[in-house]
């Protein structure tokens, strides 16, 4: 056995995780997202990354409680959806005249419901996806290929990325501290007082992990001039609100699906050019880093076929995508399940993570 | 190297500057040690130093900081990482990546150093600080002190001119404390490296110093001459303590000096030690905690194995031992934070197992200070802190605070938790665990940033808890304290336990757990300068 077991990119994981989301947020079906979380759920047991705590289940747990809380205010308040099987009927509370357009309480159809758990379920799904590249490679491994001509967005990216896995270490320290105080640390009372400390724990790690980048030289003046510097900015910063609009265009069918792609298109090319004309200057130099071979393509494309897919899919309004909420089970577009199932393809062609001892 | 020339920080919102027209000149190749009480502005100073005050901090600073020519005023902490290196106290925040290896090659990195030479000085920097048996493991995965030298050594390799570093020592075992200031050492004096570092635990690095700046205050001494600062610091060594005592000059700062003088204030004892025997505190029967046959498992690791203990209702037990070596994970195992993969342990008079009650009955059996107090701090202010304890435990409304104030003396009510001194801080978590008045006090490494007298509070606290019938476990690195509060040690290594004796004679019988005061007296076994103080007070 080698001294250091070859670990995957970092970057092909999160392409990877990035593609599933992206397919599993362009469906309603809860059988492909059933899937999606599935092959998260496979591909992290896995081929996790030792040096992680496994975020992917603190992800899951979100998205049952998005789910849950989903399906009660849709009891209560009614979601705009009507059927025609009715569950059960809880009183009505009257309202005066000037919320007319709210319910409260009356009738629960079964299709309505089911709108909520497949709604929420996709928002569980997409967070599955971003727990499970979380805990496939942790964003800090990521970090190392952040291109240092993004200082300022890139300390943006640092505290962001570094945010939500620390949330859930956190979350566990807290959790455990509590039960010296004397609580079961569950319910809900309790994640609620729990919400402000660990929020705030998680807030300074992530500001003292900026701070410790800061002073170890991350994105030290590389450039000539500082016109140089803010002209590569400049252009990153747009490229990146591009890619972020492109992207938001693409997830959400609704907001101008025609504009998403031109969009993400220019916004990558923007991107792409400021680093390119910030790494011809960049004097950074690599220790050991990973290198992109087909395993690493391999599993970027398998995150990659899901979301061209199911994109493909929706565009051209395949059966079984979006699916009307009723009674029994949607169609299931046998292609969806394939490319689905394709994304699990990494649990066995990748090198297998090292497991020495922790 | 370094100047500061009329230097005043204020920090946004605070009344008061934390630093006051503080001018000092650091020449090149000087170990400079700086000395001050908790909150008296140590760290401030050494931020300005690569200019994270102001630049990342906010606050205003005026007057200059140049190191090596460079104002950090223009110049930017990352535009200054090839010439300082800092290392600031909890390392664990501070990693940028996840494997030892890389944190080490990372800084590396970022100068743009050509790979072949990042791969020699990897290897070379991780043999110097004795990381290479842990070069592929997750950081997250190590002890404090582990983390804590890879952090410096992950500094260190980025080659800077001036290293600055807040208590490198204060999470290391004696043996990896005295490591780290012999690399430290060895760096200054082959390598010209300038090195500025703040430490509580002058016992361990007050000898290695080549001058020393004092702080109370936000107010700065010149660089004074060590022997000098120390014959009227307020904070000074159990050895200068000694010197002080029996009138030695010029004071002695190692042991080797103070032993060649040593020699009539032995003799001046000899009479004394064979009357004066310290009685030991009264204890009672050893079921206060019984742990049998322990396994504890940890990420797929044996952590733990086959290990028994019993300790004696009313008494105080330090557990010691080097980083890593399991001291935590037994107080987890204790008070049901990880769980048991075999043996069993039993709490009290009444045999409660912590595992099998839920949290609200464990509580009054068994209480744990975890290593980060701050995790036990919820609320918005020290006095709501307090309210939310008496309501947690069930205790009488104003307990904690009444508690809280018996221990620290006067915390301000209103301030929030998260601003507090680390002291304070610990002050304030052990407060609220003994709200819950358990039968059996676990502390995890209680003395971290706290200064001597802190720490001299810390022991008489715990002393009078003990007198009242609270069974006291603390694992701590800190022989001083060892030496001042415990009836018994125990050290383990490998999550086994390889010494359990009385306090006396395993801290006489080790050389690296000996305190100074025993250092320089052996053969005779005096713990403390206190003790000393007392037997020559009363064979005058």
């Amino acid at each position: 056995m080698p001294l250091r077991p070859r670990l995957l990119h970092p970057a092909a994981w999160w392409l990877w995780g990035l593609g599933l989301a992206t397919a599993a947020s362009r469906t309603t079906n809860p059988v492909v997202l059933l899937l999606v979380i599935g092959v998260c759920i496979v591909v992290v047991t896995e081929r996790r990354d030792p040096a992680t705590t496994n975020p992917l289940w603190g992800f899951l747990a979100i998205g049952a409680i998005i789910i849950a809380f989903r399906v009660v205010m849709t009891m209560l308040l009614g979601n705009g959806v009507h059927g025609e099987t009715v569950l059960f009927t809880l009183p009505r509370v009257p309202l005066p005249e000037w919320a007319s357009g709210i319910r409260l309480g009356g009738p629960v159809t079964l299709e309505s419901l089911l709108y909520a758990v497949y709604d929420s379920l996709r928002l569980a799904a997409v967070l599955a996806c971003l727990g499970a590249a979380n805990a496939l490679a942790s964003p800090r491994r990521l970090l190392r290929y952040l291109p240092a001509t993004l200082y300022d967005v890139g300390t943006a990216v640092v505290v962001g990325l570094t945010f939500a896995p620390q949330l859930v270490t956190d979350a566990r320290a807290v959790r455990a501290a509590r039960t010296l105080r004397g609580h079961e640390g569950t319910g809900a009372r309790e994640t609620a007082r729990l919400a402000v400390p660990v929020l705030e724990t998680a807030f300074e790690r992530s500001l003292g992990l900026a701070a410790s980048m800061e002073s170890r030289g991350y994105g030290r003046t590389v450039h000539a001039s500082t016109r140089d510097r803010r002209l590569a900015s400049g252009l990153a910063l747009v490229g990146l609100l591009g890619v972020l609009g492109g992207l938001y265009g693409l997830l959400d069918a609704s907001a101008g699906g025609a504009l998403g792609l031109p969009l993400l298109a220019v916004g990558a090319a923007l991107a792409a050019a400021s680093l390119v004309v910030g790494a011809s200057r960049e004097r950074r130099s690599g220790h050991r880093r990973d290198r992109w071979q087909w395993p690493e393509t391999v599993t970027a494309l398998a995150g990659a076929v899901p979301a061209v897919v199911l994109v493909a899919g929706s565009v051209r309004g395949w059966d079984g995508i979006i699916v009307t909420p009723a009674p029994g089970l949607p169609a299931l577009p046998l292609p969806v399940v394939a490319a689905v199932l394709l994304a699990a393809v990494p649990a066995w062609l990748t090198p297998r993570p090292r497991e020495e001892d922790r | 190297m370094i100047t500061f020339d009329h230097v005043s920080v204020t920090y946004a919102g605070a009344p008061a500057p934390s630093l006051h027209d503080v001018t000092l000149e650091i020449p090149e190749g000087e170990l400079v040690l700086v000395v001050g009480p908790t909150g008296s502005g140590k760290s401030t100073l050494l931020r300005t130093i690569n200019g994270l005050v102001p630049h990342f901090s906010g606050g205003t600073l005026s007057g200059r900081v140049t190191v090596d020519g460079l104002d950090t005023a223009r110049h930017r902490p990352r535009d200054l990482a090839t010439v300082v290196g800092l290392v600031e106290q909890n390392p664990s925040t501070t990693f940028v990546t996840d494997v030892v290896e890389d944190e080490v090659a990372y800084g590396m990195e970022t100068m743009g150093l050509d790979p072949t030479s990042i791969r020699r000085r990897v290897e070379e920097t991780l043999d110097l600080f004795g990381l290479t048996p842990l070069r592929g493991r997750p950081l997250g995965a190590l002890s404090g002190g582990q983390q804590q030298r890879a952090a410096i050594a992950a500094l260190f390799a980025a080659g800077p001119r001036v290293l600055v570093l807040d208590e490198p020592t204060s999470a290391l075992d004696p043996v990896a404390a005295e490591e780290v200031l012999a690399s430290l050492h060895r760096i200054v004096h082959d390598l010209g490296v300038t090195v500025v570092l703040a430490e509580h635990r002058l016992e361990r690095v007050v000898h290695h110093a080549d001058r020393v700046v004092l702080v109370d205050g936000g107010h700065t001494s010149d660089l004074l001459d060590p022997a000098e600062a120390m014959l009227d610091s307020q904070i000074y060594p159990p050895v200068v303590g000694l010197s002080r005592l029996a009138g030695w000059a010029p004071t002695p700062l190692s042991i080797r000096d103070a032993r060649r003088r040593a020699s009539a204030l032995r003799e001046r004892l000899v009479e004394a030690s064979s009357r004066s025997v310290p009685e030991l505190r009264a204890v009672g029967p050893a079921t206060a905690l019984s742990v049998s046959d322990l396994r504890v498992v940890r990420a797929g690791r044996i952590v733990i194995d086959e290990l028994d203990l019993g300790l004696e209702a009313g008494s105080v037990t330090t557990l010691m031992g080097r980083n890593g070596a399991g001291k935590s994970t037994l107080l987890g195992a204790i008070a049901a934070q990880h769980p048991v993969a075999k043996g069993r342990v039993r709490l009290g008079a009444s045999s409660v197992d912590p595992h099998a009650v839920p949290p609200r009955e464990r509580v009054r059996a068994v209480g744990l200070v975890p290593q980060q107090p701050e995790l036990l701090l919820y609320a918005d202010s020290v006095a709501a802190e307090c309210v939310a304890a008496d309501a947690d435990f069930g205790a009488a409304p104003g307990t904690t605070a009444a508690l809280l104030h018996r221990i620290s003396g006067g915390i301000d009510g209103a301030q929030h938790p998260r601003d507090l001194s680390e002291g304070q801080r610990l002050e304030l978590a052990l407060a609220v665990i003994l709200a819950g008045s358990p039968e059996v006090l676990l502390l995890d490494e209680p003395t971290r940033g706290l200064d001597y007298g802190a720490k001299h509070r810390l022991g008489e606290v715990l002393s009078g808890l003990a007198a009242e019938g609270t069974t006291i476990l603390l694992a701590t690195h800190d022989v001083e304290l060892a030496a001042e509060v415990a009836d018994r040690v125990v050290i383990l290594a490998d999550g086994e336990i390889v010494t359990d004796g009385k306090a006396r004679e395993v801290l006489s019988a080790s050389p690296a757990f000996a305190p100074q005061v025993t250092k320089v007296m052996l053969p005779q076994t005096w713990l403390t300068v206190a003790e000393v103080a007392n037997a020559i007070g009363r064979s005058a």
